[in-house]
């Protein structure tokens, strides 16, 4: 059932839609990543999109900041077709996104002070003073502040990933998108990126897009979650709902089973046709 | 910032050495010092053959350098080559009955002219002709006159 | 097997094409950057300290020995027709048309270049240019545009310094120990170097290198594949790249300027 639910019928009682996505189609060579699909994302929660590795939650979002072009579709945030917008239009929407990298994509050659700080140099003109402070209220909101001098280099992931925060929220901006936040992560900076993603979401004001296959941790946080895979949305809804979803793919997506319906084996010949090949390729 | 200051002071440093690495380059390797005092004053020569002389050949009068051909170009009128000389500013005391020479420096050296003065007291100024000249000697016409002469001696 | 072996180079062709085509905007982009670096002069400051601070050290000592080496060739060859005099005119004319912006153009190409080439693709491979352009702030034109510019300006002046340098080590060796006369050596070169003709056409030359190497190392850090393997190609192709378009620019160059 919920697998051919649209967009539609579920968000028709919110109009405070920021991210809106219609039919949007995306193919990589001919691998086809994106096909038709719609997804809102409401003012003020923290949707998650989850799905296998692979299947394009990273692209999702250099799409809706702009950084990819779709084939065919819109994406309007805020209002503002993304894709139709000139350059300096999409500068100044990006001011009002910021984004969260899998690896924190800070400057390696500035220290951790000046990465926050970068931001703001680039697009205010604060003085010095006002400019520090600032700088020192984000890095204490991801507990930091002590760590304003080290080198990026010097920081562990997590720590990264925190600066990178720090950065990505540096000019107040509407929409957080986090890409992959969980990867690679100890239990522990797990943990400290979970509360904090939800706590800048509520205490700021925030709109979140988290991108991840971490289900516990994703589920812990998300007011919304969409499932897609092979390029569709499959599964949407609160968590508690995705939960209790009885289609056998997002059961096995959800409790993490090694066969189901995505096959532990990738596509290939039968194993004994295999072997008994003469021609060695 | 101290770092960054000095960044700046060694970016200073090295476009100042670049620059006077130019500068030595155009003084002290290229003809520009020779070029820069491009004062003095135009002769002119008419040569009916001036063999490979070419723009920038030292003038000389007794050996001593005291200027350079300028340019060389072909009057159309009397099938003449007209060379026109830059004369230092002070050496400005050539007769005008002076002997303009084409020379060659060594067997396969450049050509330069070379100015022999006669005994006029008047002297050429600014935009004269200098009136007698003496082609070039080329080796082809002297080899060819040494064998007619040979030949007509016997 | 023709039709596949057609199709792949008609693939490989069209290749290229892209990837000159990529290229030429590049340039494009970081030429019209130059209004925004006029403003924020500090960022061409820090490029032109990693390309031509960086460099002199070795521009120097190559310059200094390759004025040598033309000195002492240059001696056995012309003191056989009894012309050791004009050794000063065959190293410095060498030195300013052809070995001075050649080989400099090499060595910043081996040693800014590929430096340059891996700065970019790493900051490629670790999202740090999708991280600015998520910051609204273009990677070309804050990251890229300095760079080029940089290794502009700085290789005409190292170019300079090397023909500068290795004109003093030719005399050092002509002069000093071989004993041509110090007078001669000067005098003959001021006489035959001719500034418009070579100092100008060699300063137009390794500014011509500089754009070209500097372009060629950009481009493949910019549009390399973001794994180190990607990468590490990118750094050797940016240095064998920028190497061949000097030596071929160079001939063209060459018969253009003094091919009348």
């Amino acid at each position: 059932m919920t697998e051919n639910a649209s967009a539609g019928d579920l968000r028709s009682q919110s109009d405070d839609i920021i991210v809106k996505i219609r039919g949007l189609s995306f193919r990589r060579g001919r691998l086809v990543v994106f096909d038709q699909v719609d997804m809102d994302i409401r003012r003020g929660e923290v949707t998650a999109v989850m799905g296998p590795s692979g299947t394009g939650k990273t692209t999702l979002l250099k799409l809706i900041t702009g950084q990819l072009r779709p084939d065919a579709g819109t994406i309007e945030v805020d209002g503002e077709s993304v894709h139709a917008l000139e350059r300096s239009a999409l500068y100044r929407l990006r001011r009002r996104m910021g984004m969260l990298f899998q690896s924190g994509a800070l400057l390696t050659d500035l220290s951790v002070f000046d990465n926050v700080a970068y931001p703001l140099r680039e697009h205010t003109n604060l003085p010095p003073s006002m400019l520090r402070k600032l700088v020192l209220l984000k890095l204490e909101a991801v507990g930091l502040r002590g760590a304003r001098d080290l080198m990026p280099n010097e920081l562990s992931g997590g720590m990264a990933r925190r600066v990178a925060l720090a950065r990505a929220i540096a000019l107040d901006p509407d929409l957080v998108l986090y890409d992959e936040p969980f990867t690679g992560q100890d239990p522990i900076s797990k943990g400290m990126l979970v509360t904090l993603i939800r706590h800048l979401n509520d205490a700021v004001g925030l709109t979140s897009i988290l991108v991840s296959h971490d289900v516990a941790e994703t589920a812990q946080i998300a007011d919304q979650m969409y499932v897609i895979s092979h390029g569709e949305v499959i599964a949407q809804g609160p968590p508690a709902a995705i939960a209790a979803d009885g289609s056998a793919w997002v059961r096995q997506f959800m409790d993490g089973l090694p066969d189901g319906p995505v096959h532990f084996h990738y596509e290939a010949p039968a194993l004994v046709d295999d072997l008994l090949a003469r021609r060695v390729r | 910032m101290g770092k960054q200051r000095v960044v700046e002071i060694m970016v200073g440093l090295f476009m100042a050495a670049g620059f006077v690495a130019l500068f030595f380059l155009a003084m002290q390797v290229s003809n520009l010092s020779a070029a820069v005092n491009s004062d003095g004053y135009q002769l002119s020569a008419r040569f009916s053959n001036v063999g490979s002389l070419k723009a920038r050949a030292p003038v000389t009068m007794a050996g001593v350098r005291v200027g350079r051909v300028e340019r060389v170009e072909f009057d159309t009128q009397s099938y003449e080559a007209v060379v026109t000389l830059r004369i230092q500013a002070e050496v400005d005391t050539i007769p005008d009955d002076t002997f303009a020479n084409i020379f060659t420096a060594g067997l396969l050296g450049e050509q330069y002219i070379g100015l022999e003065p006669g005994g006029s007291l008047d002297y050429l100024r600014d935009g004269d002709e200098i009136a007698y000249t003496q082609s070039a000697l080329i080796l082809e016409q002297m080899i060819g006159q040494f064998l007619f002469s040979k030949a007509g001696g016997d | 097997m023709l039709l596949e072996g057609l199709a792949r180079l008609g693939r490989s062709g069209l290749g290229v094409l892209a990837r000159l085509g990529r290229g030429h905007q590049l340039l494009g982009a970081m030429l019209l950057g130059v209004g925004e670096l006029l403003r924020r002069p500090r960022l061409l400051i820090v490029q032109i300290f990693n390309v031509g601070v960086l460099s002199i050290l070795i521009i120097v000592v190559s310059g200094l020995f390759v004025g040598m080496v033309l000195g002492l060739q240059g001696y056995y060859v012309l003191s056989q027709f009894g012309a050791a005099e004009s050794l000063g005119v065959m190293v410095a004319a060498s030195l300013v048309r052809e070995l001075g912006p050649v080989v400099t153009a090499l060595l910043v190409a081996g040693r800014a270049g590929s430096a340059l080439t891996a700065e970019i693709g790493l900051m490629k491979a670790t999202e740090q240019l999708s991280g600015l352009e998520m910051m609204a702030v273009d990677p070309v034109r804050r990251i890229l545009t300095p760079r080029f510019f940089g290794g502009v300006i700085a290789m005409p002046l190292l170019a300079a310094m090397f023909s500068a340098v290795g004109v003093l080590g030719g005399y050092f060796v002509g002069v000093g120990l071989l004993g041509v006369d110090a007078g001669s050596y000067w005098s003959q070169m001021q006489s035959k170097v001719d500034f418009d003709q070579d100092i100008v056409n060699g300063v137009i030359k390794s500014v011509v290198f500089g754009v070209v190497v500097t372009w060629i190392a950009l481009f493949q850090g910019y549009d390399a594949v973001p794994t180190s393997e990607g990468v590490s190609r990118a750094t050797t192709r940016s240095v064998v790249h920028g190497a061949l378009a000097v030596l071929g620019l160079d001939f063209v160059l060459t018969a253009l300027m003094f091919g009348d």
